[in-house]
């Protein structure tokens, strides 16, 4: 057994030795025209087939040696004046061969040419050779013989319009020859499964698989005959080749066929014969992979229906849907042990069939879906990865027909269906629907489906109980969490009432994802809220009266509950960021005590929770800049709330960082609008204290370090004397901004500074600013005159 | 040396001819020493019509005692070698006592001779028809000249020709059950059936048809049978499956088969089997034997 391949390779050489052999002596006796001669070296010849050592891919060779060498026979036995026997008497001749095999090899051959001559009708030789071929048992033998036999009968089949129809003979004949050439066939190689040669089933099978064309090779020759009408191929091709698939018993064979037949004939007789073609695939061995089986037919059919809407009434006609689904329960209740993923392909089949045939059929996905909630219901766990994944594309087919997730909203098993992923796979899913969201930029306008696309996303929401937190990916975990952030922002309904539910129901949902999700969901509902606000003032003409619910009070109350949320994080600088932005919202809406209560939050959190320098700078500033642009407080609460800041701003860590805080906060003394607040003294007094730290800056640096520090701050404090001069504060005198130029360049003069060219160049580039307001002339020409540079 | 050889060669030769021997159909006829020669054929209740022609060699005068023309009908068997079992023997006296001088010419008519036989030339037996004359001298051997000639008989299509059908087996092994379509087969026919596998148990490498001939001569203590098989014909190759029926076609034409023959005058017999050999792939044969009447027919020859 181990030099098999080698032994085999000396088999199908001596094999095609011997054909060559008695071949030269064939050709001579058929170039000397001896009949008697020309028989027994071609039997001779085909002697050689009857070995049984070969592999079937082996004896493929040696048998198409064989057949080239038969065709030249034939061309001799076609032309009765060289050996002047009639075709009649040849027939008998050549059955006078002792041995079997040469001698039906020889009889096809004959018969083909009887055939040709017509001097016997079509049909009856045609089942006198198929008939003969009965005494060849052996399967590779047999096979082989038999697909000689449908190859030189190919072109003879009584076919409609071919020259062989006549009276005798009709299309039925041919049929009835090819089916029973095909069930032989398929005998023998079923039969080669238990008697074949190799011992291990899997070289077995392999060896078998290698054959599988040779059988499959008469349906696409039923398929290619004209008169097989839909009526011929319902009445009779069908059930008879059903028939034999069924009854061979056999999964490797089942399998190939049912593909075969799904393969090779049109879609529009799959169509019209669905029933009976189903009708079998429960009486299939359990072990045949009828859901590959249905799939493909279901993807052919699917095609076949994309391809024109011409043929979709055929589609309703045959209530092709009802009939695939029953189908499948079927199978699935017939086959107990079939693992869930071939269920789950099956549905998705389904569902990608009823997507394409019936578009507009929402009630068949939500069976499809149903179907599978129902099977998946009875095992316990999923926990293979390849049902998980055609889950996935089961959940997904919706989504990318419809293009709408509004419409998979609806499907009331979808959500049941999701229910049955595990946690990594539902927040998969999850995700393909947000990105679906996303993509086609839908908007999920009413509470209800916010609810269930919410229920539908859980597991991106909230832990899922048995989630391994250790497991999880950082950075996917952000991208999820970013990725509901965004879908917040895509429910929207200009219904502010509405808007308000949605809100609610997110804020219900959200706030239960814990510290980690907190900080990603709690800003996207905060502006969310933030828009419902603004659409109110929006509209506040004309819902006077309307329910105390949506007074902007309400809503501020519901936003300082959300962004409390975040002290659990903790997160006090988002939180903080957060109530500015509110506070900004509830000086728009003129609601002072609001505004001034989301200022207090935001100085609590930096009084309490910021005490990282670099974000107090961050927070203090922001702090300021929102400060200023508030123009609903009175000069009382304004003044508390700027003294805080002001106060905050000294009390900064670093020199620098206490100047730059300072003179923002000079701004908050001048408001540049009609009605601003124009405290030119005050603002002069916050430039000079911010002067005196930049001072005391540099001299800190030069006892630290040695060299000078910053010159940059007073280039900053430059910048802010100007701009406050060109507004028009009285305070800020020409000769005050001449005093500072000046010391600046001393400062950048001084030995110990550090040659810095940010600075030099920020300078520069003020100096020139200057300089180009002197030379613009009129009023602010005249104001910078006395500039001297 | 001419002279010597004249010595002892006969005095004349003697031609034997048949009236219609140059229409009459010719068959070839294996001699003794191994050569075949092509001789008349005629059928019994034949009238054996023709004419001897004795011519003296030249100047030679031939005295005799009379001279006569039999027709013969002889069995002869090998183990008994010599003697000639004559079952037709007819007389036909052409001269009375005389001298010849030259050449002379006797027509001999036998009409309608029963010839029942046909001839036979068999493995240990043979059975012959001949023409002999003989010129009985005294004192010197007489002079005899023979010629063959061959017998065969048509019989008309049996009447009743019933199929052959059987069902055979090794319990639990192998059971099959044949059919041949006749009993009876004229010798230019065909034989036409099918073997129905009820249970196969065995592996089974191939299956084929022999046609056996059974020759049995004498009687009692001394009969001799001879049995050859005269074709040896594959009817399937592999192994098959229960519920499968194979079919058999088998043209005899190729084959040299005679009649069935059955006691031939008591001394021997020829019959025909069938003998269907299954052949496991251990080689082991299993086989069923059944016998099948040959006739010949007019038509078919």
């Amino acid at each position: 057994m181990l030099n098999g391949t080698e032994d085999e390779e000396k088999w199908l050489a001596e094999g095609i030795a011997g054909i060559q052999h008695n071949a030269f002596y064939m050709h001579r006796a058929l170039d000397s025209n001896n009949l008697r001669e020309a028989l027994k070296y071609s039997a001779q010849m085909l002697s050689e087939l009857r070995t049984s050592k070969l592999s079937p891919h082996k004896y493929y060779e040696l048998y198409m040696r064989a057949f080239d060498e038969l065709k030249r026979l034939e061309l001799f036995f076609k032309d009765d004046s060289k050996h002047g026997v009639s075709v009649v008497d040849l027939y008998e001749l050549v059955q006078h061969a002792g041995n079997i095999l040469p001698r039906l090899y020889l009889l096809c051959t004959v018969g083909s040419i009887y055939i040709k001559s017509k001097e016997a009708p079509a049909k009856e030789v045609l089942k006198d050779l198929v008939e003969m071929c009965r005494g060849v048992q052996h399967p590779i033998r047999g096979l082989f013989l038999r697909s000689y036999l449908a190859q030189i009968s190919r072109d003879k089949l009584p076919d409609i319009g071919s020259e062989y129809e006549g009276d005798a003979d009709t299309v039925m004949d041919a049929v009835d020859f090819v089916l029973q050439n095909f069930t032989e066939m398929n005998k023998l190689w079923v039969r080669m499964q238990h008697q074949g040669p190799g011992g291990v089933r899997e070289k077995r099978e392999k060896e078998r698989s290698e054959l599988q064309d040779l059988v499959g090779k008469n349906l696409h020759v039923l398929s290619q005959i004209e008169g097989v009408d839909l009526e011929m191929y319902k009445e009779t091709v069908l059930p008879r080749v059903l028939e034999q698939v069924v009854n061979c018993k056999d999964d490797l064979a089942q399998y190939y066929l049912m593909d075969c037949i799904i393969q090779v004939f049109p879609d529009e007789y799959h169509l019209q014969t669905l029933e009976t073609l189903l009708g079998a695939c429960p009486q299939l061995q359990p072990t045949v992979d009828v859901k590959t089986v249905l799939s493909r037919l279901m993807d052919r059919l699917s095609n076949y229906a994309a391809s024109s809407a011409d043929v979709l009434p055929e589609f309703l006609q045959v209530e092709a849907f009802s009939k695939l689904s029953n189908a499948i329960g079927k199978v699935i209740e017939a086959q107990l042990d079939m693992p869930a993923v071939g269920a789950i392909t099956l549905y998705v089949s389904l569902l990608t069939f009823t997507l394409r045939v019936h578009p507009d059929r929402l009630d068949h996905v939500d069976q499809v879906l149903g179907a599978c909630v129902k099977k998946l219901s009875n095992i316990p766990k999923l926990e293979d990865s390849r049902a998980m994944k055609q889950v996935v594309a089961l959940l997904s087919a919706p989504l990318e027909k419809y293009n709408d997730i509004v419409t998979a909203l609806t499907l009331s098993n979808y959500p049941r269906v999701m229910d049955h992923l595990d946690i990594g796979t539902n927040k998969l899913m999850a995700m393909v629907i947000i990105q679906s969201i996303m993509k086609n930029n839908s908007c999920i306008s009413t509470a209800d489906k916010v609810e269930v696309l919410f229920e539908l996303i859980k597991g991106l929401i909230k832990d899922i109980d048995g989630a391994d937190v250790d497991e999880l990916d950082e950075e996917d975990f952000k991208e999820e969490q970013n990725s509901v952030a965004r879908l917040i922002h895509m429910l929207y309904n200009d219904e502010p009432e509405e808007m308000l539910k949605i809100i609610c129901i997110v804020r219900k949902h959200t706030m239960v994802g814990g510290p980690k999700r907190l900080p990603f969901t709690v800003s996207s509902l905060v502006f969310s809220a933030l828009r419902l606000l603004r659409q109110l003032q929006g509209q506040e003409g004309d819902i006077v009266g309307e329910e105390a619910s949506m007074t902007p009070n309400k809503i501020f109350q519901l936003l300082t509950q959300i962004i409390e949320s975040l002290s659990a994080v903790p997160s006090p600088e988002l939180a903080l960021r957060l109530y500015l932005q509110c506070a900004e919202a509830a000086n728009g809406c003129d609601i002072e005590h609001v505004a001034y209560e989301f200022f207090t939050q935001a100085f609590l959190l930096y009084e309490e929770e910021i005490a990282d320098s670099k974000a107090q700078v961050t927070a203090i500033h922001l702090i300021i800049g929102t400060l200023q642009r508030m123009n609903v407080f009175g000069v009382e609460n304004r003044d508390t709330l700027t003294h805080k800041a002001t106060g905050y701003s000294a009390r900064l860590l670093k020199k620098a960082d206490q100047c730059r805080a300072v003179y923002a906060c000079s701004h908050l003394f001048w408001v540049d609008d009609q009605d601003g607040i124009k405290d030119g003294e005050r603002v002069l007094l916050c430039l000079k204290r911010a002067l005196r730290i930049a001072n005391a800056a540099q001299q800190m640096a030069n006892v630290a370090r040695g060299s000078g520090g910053p010159v940059s701050l007073f280039v900053e404090i430059l910048n802010k004397y100007i701009y406050f001069f060109e507004k028009g504060n009285k305070q800020i005198t020409s000769s005050a901004i001449q005093g500072l130029i000046e010391l600046i360049n001393t400062e950048m003069q001084s030995d110990s500074t550090n040659p810095d060219s940010v600075a030099d160049a920020f300078l520069a580039s003020t100096l020139r600013y200057i300089q180009f307001q002197k030379q613009k002339g009129g009023v602010m020409g005249e104001k910078f005159e006395s500039i001297k540079l | 040396m001419n002279y010597l050889v004249g010595a002892f060669k006969p005095p004349c030769n003697i031609f034997i001819s048949f009236t219609d021997g140059r229409s009459r159909k010719q068959v070839p006829l294996k001699k003794e020493n191994g050569k075949t020669v092509m001789v008349a054929l005629f059928q019994s209740q034949e009238n054996i019509v023709g004419e001897v022609v004795i011519e003296p060699i030249h100047g030679k005068k031939v005295e005799h005692n009379g001279v006569k023309i039999e027709l013969l009908g002889q069995i002869e068997l090998y183990f008994d070698r010599g003697n000639f079992y004559d079952f037709t023997s007819l007389v036909r006296e052409l001269d009375v006592p005389g001298e010849l001088y030259e050449r002379k010419t006797y027509p001999f008519e036998f009409s309608t001779v029963e010839m029942p036989y046909e001839s036979y030339n068999g493995v240990n037996v043979r059975l012959r028809y001949i023409l002999k004359v003989t010129i009985s001298r005294n004192y010197v051997s007489n002079i005899v000249e023979y010629q063959d000639f061959v017998v065969r008989n048509y019989t008309p299509p049996p009447s009743i020709n019933n199929s052959i059908k059987m069902e055979v087996g090794i319990e639990d092994c192998l059971h099959i059950e044949f059919e041949y379509s006749k009993s009876k087969y004229h010798l230019k026919d065909v034989i036409i059936g099918k073997i129905y596998f009820l249970l196969v148990r065995i592996k089974l490498k191939n299956m084929e048809l022999e046609i056996r001939c059974r020759e049995s001569t004498g009687s009692g203590p001394n009969t001799y049978v001879e049995t050859e098989t005269l074709a040896k014909f594959e009817l399937m190759d592999g192994a098959p499956v229960r519920g499968e029926s194979i079919p058999i076609r088998l043209f005899l034409s190729p084959y040299e088969l005679t009649p069935t023959y059955r006691n031939i005058n008591n001394k021997f017999s020829v019959k025909y089997y069938l003998n269907l050999v299954l052949v496991d792939e251990e080689d082991r044969r299993y086989f069923k034997q059944q016998e099948i009447t040959m006739y010949r027919n007019l038509e078919a020859s």
